[in-house]
């Protein structure tokens, strides 16, 4: 149904924006700054709930809430509108993403205290969060893309926050351009949807007169064939591929992850928010969203899968070996969003998001919380020059503790129960979208060995941080600058201890408060298998709330049948009958097989188990031998950055400088533009002679041309132009 | 024999030759205008010519014209011739070249 309160989710973070640019600058009162930009977001937040959660709201009923704001473009049939659409994945993103924002710029307000640019600072996040909440809430491609366009414009705007340092400026500009390689494929992707189904839209809309795209596709009862020419064909998996590619810039996958560790040149709370938080899941939310597309294209989601996990494995392999506090971290969510990738790829569209919630609260907590130490360090943030901060900085220390226990996979925290959701999604999954039933053992143990990598750096960074010697006590540690450790000179230059203190409330709270939902938030998707353990059935929120409007992976054949008509185990994504939506999936013993919910019982302690060995495996390690030096190979991130540098970035570079400029430009195009100036003064010199006052010349030529019209008339007859008659 | 048109029309190129050649290759202005008269004459004797052998009054008529046309040139120009000469004390033509941009 029409909502016109849906814009103000999007206008108010734009409105705050607007005020601060104009108004905040003049004032530069911090307090004044701080309340519009953490109000404007208040509003989405509490928009967004209200939409959700009212009866009949988003999250209540099948039936999505739409804002038709105007029609945007309407040539022939291309039809793309600013129109607005709140369905059950939008709001549920809108809702989290508008939360955790929320306290997430709470905290920057202090963070932030006594910077120079407070008021550049939060109007850039506003217009983030308006720039992201249009991604999210956007009921067409082309508006989304223009939400995925803006979050990128912002993420350069605070990556190169601190114009002072080139650094920052270099990772913005590296953000940028990395993410626009992605957003070609994204566009392609557009085209070809559009090309193929004639519309842009992801709802139908009959009032105004749109159709969705998305179900076009979905009704395509043929699956393409699980070959690699598919990707070449032009069809469904075309677009799957474009849009994958799209994502996997927007979402640091490999190839395109390198700006990621860079980004980190930013202020902390930009760090949390858009790097691991929101924009970072923009790829995840749009491959959701696009599910009907991926369920037609199992080629698309084996690469997708495969992908994924080879992400989340490489920078696990990175991230251990990383001694600023925030690579560690930055390349913790590369490999988060790799396992996020992989349950999208193996049709676990439902389970990807449950993820995306989780390590939005874990990793936003992390963030903050390193934030929180780096404020209180007074800027340090190298690990190996941290240590034993556990007194001094108790809460930070206890809000971490919940967070590293999150992303480790301890129960009851949250990052357990979606992990463990991934996991097993992976362990089972069908052969739609893998060759054969040993890739999904293989990506499982990939997966596994993922985890307890994470687990096993998470611990190291905990224990270099919080536990153990104070490092930071030791004069004769030397000024040697860390690899990639960006750090604040001005407070190092006398070599003299500051105290690490607590950081004031305005950061404590949201740490506390993010830390609250790190423990709790994992209640929202407990599965059967494991509820049923303590004999309790609860619901599995999540899965029902997500059900219905994401698409499912046809039964696969088994290996060996002559292809078949794929069975839908369900209808298209996207009803619009209003049935209400708390209608309880069977939840009864007779819809899950013993055998299954025994082997998800199994592979959910083997989880546990994999969480404490890495745990362990760190304190037994790093407890003792804090400083121990990583693999270089590991610490120079495999020498990507170094082997894009040749292969790409440098030959493209001199063939602009060598060619493009110096032969194309220069010499043609500059060239042509002299010659034609040459040409002029060369002729004029020559004609220049015709009047050189030289009186007897002007007589000569008098007579010449008289002797001319005279001969032409004798030798063609006075008849000859027939000016006599 | 009885003299020809063509004789005439022949006495006149010739003379009207001299003329063009003596007014491009004379130096004296004073010689310039002489030879501009002897073209102009060449001119008068082809029309006198046909006149009288075609027996029509029209060229004599023309003569009349041309004959003040050249009376008034002259009186013109050796006005300019002048002027001229007051200015720069030399007959020579090549001396008078500031006609040009």
């Amino acid at each position: 149904m029409e909502n016109n309160l849906l814009s103000l989710i999007i206008f108010a973070p734009l409105a705050g924006a607007a005020i601060n640019w104009f108004i905040g600058r003049r004032l530069r009162n911090e307090r004044f700054i701080g309340l519009i930009a953490c109000g404007a977001v208040a509003v989405s937040t509490v928009v967004a709930f209200y939409l959700a959660l009212k009866v009949g709201g988003a999250l209540r009923s099948t039936e999505p809430v739409f804002d038709h704001l105007w029609t945007w473009i309407q040539v022939g049939k291309f039809r793309a509108d600013f129109a607005l659409a709140m369905d059950r994945l939008s709001g549920t993103y809108a809702l989290f993403v508008t939360s955790v924002g929320f306290l997430i710029h709470v905290f920057a307000v202090g963070y932030m205290h006594k910077d120079e640019g407070f008021y550049r600072f939060f109007a850039f996040l506003n217009l983030f969060m308006f720039a992201m909440l249009t991604l999210v809430l956007a009921d067409n491609f082309l508006l989304m893309f223009v939400g995925w366009e803006g979050v990128g414009l912002c993420s350069y705007l605070l990556i190169g926050y601190y114009t002072d340092k080139k650094e920052a400026g270099d990772a913005a500009k590296k953000a940028f351009i990395t993410n626009r390689v992605g957003d070609w494929g994204f566009v392609m992707g557009i085209m070809l949807t559009f090309f193929l189904t004639g519309s842009i839209s992801f709802f139908n809309k009959p009032a105004h007169g749109v159709t969705s795209a998305l179900q076009t596709i979905a009704g395509m009862s043929a699956v393409d064939p699980f070959t690699w020419q598919a990707i070449f064909a032009g069809g469904v998996t075309s677009i799957a591929i474009l849009l994958f590619i799209g994502a996997a810039g927007k979402s640091a996958q490999i190839p395109l992850y390198v700006w990621l560790p860079d980004a980190m040149a930013g202020p902390t709370p930009v760090s949390a928010l858009i790097h691991a938080a929101t924009m970072v899941t923009a790829g995840v939310f749009m491959i959701v969203r696009c599910s009907a597309i991926y369920t037609h294209a199992p080629t698309a989601m084996f690469v997708v899968a495969i992908i994924g996990a080879a992400t989340a494995l490489f920078a696990a392999t990175i991230g251990i070996a990383q001694n600023d506090i925030k690579k560690v971290l930055a390349y913790s969510t590369i490999s988060q969003l790799g396992y996020m990738f992989l349950a999208c790829g193996l049709g676990a569209f439902v389970a990807a998001i449950f993820h995306v919630i989780t390590h939005a609260f874990f990793k936003a907590l992390l963030f903050l919380g390193s934030g929180s130490v780096i404020h209180g360090m007074h800027h340090e943030q190298d690990l190996r020059r941290m240590g034993g901060l556990k007194k001094y900085m108790p809460i930070t220390f206890a809000t971490m503790l919940t967070g590293w226990l999150a992303i480790s996979g301890i129960p009851i925290f949250a990052g357990f129960f979606s992990k463990d959701e991934i996991l097993w999604r992976t362990w089972s999954a069908g052969l739609f979208s893998l060759p054969s039933p040993a890739w999904s053992k293989a990506l499982w143990f990939i997966g596994a060995l993922t985890a307890l990598l994470t687990a096993v750096y998470m611990t190291r960074m905990m224990v270099m941080t919080f536990w153990g010697t104070e490092r930071f006590r030791e004069k004769h540690l030397d000024h040697a600058d860390s690899v990639q450790g960006i750090h604040d000179d001005a407070h190092h230059d006398d070599h003299a201890v500051h105290e690490p203190h607590e950081s004031p409330w305005l950061m404590t709270v949201p740490l506390i408060l993010l830390a609250i939902l790190s423990t709790i938030g994992g209640f929202i998707g407990v599965p059967y298998a494991l509820g049923s353990l303590v004999g309790l059935h609860p619901t599995n929120y999540i899965e029902q709330t997500l059900d219905p409007v994401v698409a499912k992976v046809p039964l696969a054949k088994a290996e060996g049948e002559p292809a078949a008509e794929p069975v839908w185990l369900s209808h298209p994504p996207q009803p619009t009958d209003g049935a209400p939506a708390f209608v309880s999936l069977d939840e009864s013993p007779a819809t899950h097989s013993a055998e299954d919910v025994g082997a998800e019982r199994l592979l959910a302690l083997v989880s546990v188990g994999i969480a404490a060995l890495g745990i362990l495996l760190g304190r037994i390690i790093f407890q003792r031998r804090p400083l121990l030096v990583m693999p270089r190979i590991l610490e120079n991130k495999y020498y990507v950055d170094e082997i894009y540098d040749a292969a790409v970035i440098n030959p493209i570079n001199a063939g602009s400088r060598e060619g493009l400029w110096k032969i194309f430009d220069v010499g043609v195009i500059d060239g042509f533009l002299h010659a034609i100036g040459d040409v002029v003064t060369e002729g004029g010199r020559v004609i220049r002679h015709l009047q050189g006052g030289f009186v007897r010349a002007y007589a000569a030529i008098i007579l010449l041309g008289a002797l001319a019209v005279i001969g032409f008339f004798a030798y063609f007859g006075v008849h000859a132009m027939r000016l006599v008659p | 024999m009885e003299p020809q048109l063509s004789w005439y029309l022949a006495l006149s190129a010739i003379l009207f030759t001299i003329g063009a050649a003596g007014v491009i290759l004379k130096r004296n202005v004073i010689a310039m205008f002489m030879c501009i008269e002897l073209m102009l004459n060449a001119v008068n004797l082809t029309f006198i010519a046909f006149s009288s052998f075609f027996q029509d009054v029209t060229g004599q008529l023309f003569v009349f014209i041309v004959m003040t046309v050249a009376a008034a040139e002259a009186a013109v120009g050796l006005g300019i011739i002048i002027t001229i000469f007051r200015n720069r004390e030399s007959l020579d033509v090549d001396d008078a070249s500031i006609l040009k941009l």
